[in-house]
């Protein structure tokens, strides 16, 4: 995983609330079993059936900050949606607040989500819209965002920021614990079931 | 103190606490489909790593596969190389799977419960968002991405920041007609599609111990709909006499040991929840989605909401959008609009109760002109259950399709898909853009409005006939 410390980019305001997972990346580009070659599938529906939708505009290409509504990434636990993401080049996304699971995959996968109130989405639409050159930096470091004049802090729980700033996996740091796994295990009732063929 | 039953379940499944690290939970049980898990197990590949306990992890064949034509290799190539993927791992990681054409096969949600090994007390986790469904067994279930299928599959545990509890009290009885399916529609229009975010909720009250087994695993399963992560009832004589005999289910000594502590799971009298939230049962109507995300329904009753009227910008922006969508204007009654197709199934709707549900409106009925109806059972069992009884008799009868298990036209990821503009009244789970195939419109329901919904040709509830 990439680690990630501080990261200054452009936006995309994207005004919409309840961006589904199946909006960032519908089923049918599901079915690769590789981790890459999501971003052609990234919001493909508005891609393709609104020229005027965000992503379709010159001035926001390469841009880095996705700046969402309330309530991006509901439904479904699809990670894709975060490959498709990485994959279009976005480093960070803002919203005031998140579907869980989309959360919880994005903080794994190396994706800042980051939780901002609606007032300084607000105002970050704002000026990626006026100015699609202006730059926002997301410091992860100091736990802040700085655009123009202005600092807004944000939370996020130091193991997961340690985690991030040092790109570990999580599994190698699991795997750290396997004694503590096998004492767990060794005290599970009897009577719980498993998938072994049924007697 | 762990006063609720989520509270229970947490604490009993932590491996490890420390510092700010978050909680370490054993999983006790793992379901695994093909489109989750290809990138997983790579990752298992390249790093070396096996499968922890396979005997605690199940597989099977649901998204993709065609609900016609079984017995042929899949057509679209794609789809068949994502289930190819599947057999091959299963195979080397040693993994118990059931493909399609299986006697077991089906919908992973469906599945579960149906072999006993969904049962009270366990941690359940699937990359799926339904695995919610479990918890309707007093187990903490939810669904899980990639990157944590791997982290199972590799160490049997997953860590994870604590959870809010929410307690959803339903008290009184349902009136006729009405069904869990219209309970979680309506308590989703009421809390929000993010009114449950960060929560694990559980539902209580006497019209929720009221319900089957199957009516409960219909409200958990939609309750991530409502942003929340995991929905559980407490497991009661109902659960233990639907678990009793089943494949998996504990034998003699090992089921009395089981329920003794089964009894123990649930929530004390003095505990406290996050947040609660109350239903009355007899207010309850059978209820609809108008829009493009599940928290946008209304009672069959009702009338296509003015945006207008709503006073926060983003859920008027939202309803302008979704009857742009939806081509509806606001103000047309709900009984007025007209559908294409008609989808009977899912991890939501199924189950064998739901098709003897929908075939009982459907007997000596026919579904309208130009109406195309699918029943695609749950999983195999459900379809031989099905036929057994002789249901499958009435929904070719009335001029239905009659499908093979699979998750289907939920997601349109086999060939049941919606055509671009067409509309469906769905016992599915989800109404959002495209969801039932690129520009398909879809209404979701209960299976009664579903199939009295295919006899009219218009959304309409058995009443209506």
């Amino acid at each position: 995983m990439e680690k990630f410390s501080v990261h200054t980019g452009r936006m995309v305001p994207l005004r919409r609330s309840d961006v589904d997972t199946d909006q960032i990346i519908p089923a049918v580009w599901l079915k690769q079993v590789s981790r890459t070659g999501f971003a052609k599938g990234l919001f493909a529906a508005w891609r393709a059936n609104d020229p005027s939708f965000v992503l379709n505009r010159p001035e926001y290409e390469g841009a880095s900050i996705l700046v969402a509504g309330p309530d991006f990434g509901t439904g479904s636990s699809r990670e894709h949606a975060v490959w498709a993401l990485q994959d279009h080049g976005f480093r960070v996304v803002l919203s005031s607040r998140f579907g869980d699971i989309f959360r919880g995959n994005s903080l794994k996968a190396g994706l800042l989500t980051v939780v901002v109130p609606e007032d300084v989405i607000e105002s970050l639409w704002e000026r990626s819209e006026q100015d699609p050159a202006a730059e926002l930096t997301v410091d992860l470091e100091a736990r802040e965002l700085r655009f123009g004049g202005t600092t807004v802090g944000f939370e996020l729980d130091d193991f997961t920021r340690w985690r991030l700033l040092n790109g570990l996996d999580d599994i190698g740091l699991t795997l750290t614990r396997t004694d503590e796994i096998d004492a767990y295990e060794a005290h599970r009732p009897a009577f719980l079931p498993t998938t072994l063929p049924a007697r | 103190m762990a006063g609720t039953l989520a509270e229970k379940l947490w604490e009993s499944h932590v491996v490890r606490r420390a510092g700010d690290e978050p909680d370490l939970l054993y999983i006790d049980l793992h379901l695994v489909h093909e489109v989750t898990s290809p990138q997983a197990f790579d990752g298992l590949r390249m790093a070396g790593r096996s499968v922890r306990r396979p005997d605690l992890t199940i597989a099977t064949e649901d998204h993709n596969v065609p609900t016609v034509g079984i017995e042929l290799p899949i057509a679209d190539r794609v789809s068949a190389t994502q289930v190819e993927t599947l057999r091959r791992n299963c195979a080397e990681f040693g993994v118990r799977l059931h493909p399609m054409g299986d006697r077991e096969q089906g919908i992973v949600h469906v599945i579960g419960p149906q072999l006993g090994l969904t049962q009270p007390g366990l941690t359940i986790v699937c990359g799926d968002s339904h695995t919610s469904t479990h918890g309707a067994f007093g187990a903490l279930a939810f669904g899980i991405g990639t990157s944590e299928v791997e982290h199972v599959l590799a160490t049997q545990t997953l860590p994870l920041r604590p959870l809010r509890t929410m307690a959803v009290t339903v008290d009184g009885q349902l009136p006729p007609g009405v069904t869990a399916k219209d309970v979680i529609l309506a308590l989703i229009a009421k809390i929000g599609t993010g009114g449950g975010q960060g929560h694990m909720v559980e539902y209580r009250g006497s019209a929720i111990e009221a319900l089957s087994m199957e009516a409960r695993m219909t409200i958990c399963n939609m309750t991530i709909e409502a942003g929340a992560r995991a929905g559980m009832v407490a497991p009661d004589e109902t659960t233990f006499a639907y678990l009793k005999g089943r494949p998996h289910a504990p034998q003699d000594a090992d089921w009395d040991a089981a329920l003794a502590h089964w009894r123990t799971l649930r929530s004390e009298p003095d505990a406290t929840f996050d947040r609660e939230v109350v239903l009355d049962a007899a207010t309850l109507t059978p209820f609809v989605t108008w829009g493009t995300n599940p928290g946008q329904g209304v009672a069959l009753s009702g009338r296509v909401p003015d945006p207008a009227t709503m006073a926060d910008p983003n859920q008027r922006s939202a309803a302008e959008s979704a009857l742009a969508y939806m081509d509806l204007r606001a103000g047309t009654p709900m009984r007025e609009i007209a559908v294409d197709t008609v989808f009977l199934g899912s991890c939501t709707n199924g189950r064998i109760e739901d098709l003897r549900a929908a075939a009982e409106v459907l007997a000596g009925r026919k579904v309208a002109d130009g109406v195309r109806m699918l029943v695609v059972p749950g999983s195999m069992r459900v379809k031989e259950q099905a036929e057994l009884e002789g249901l499958h008799e009435v929904f070719l009868a009335a001029g239905a399709e009659w499908r093979s298990a699979g998750c289907s036209m939920c997601l349109g990821m086999n060939p049941d898909q919606l055509a671009p503009g067409e509309r469906s009244a769905s016992t599915s789970n989800r109404n959002f853009e495209g969801r039932q195939g690129k520009g398909g419109r879809t209404h979701l329901v209960s299976p009664p409005v579903a199939a009295a919904t295919a006899v009219t040709g218009r959304l309409a509830a058995p009443a209506d006939l």
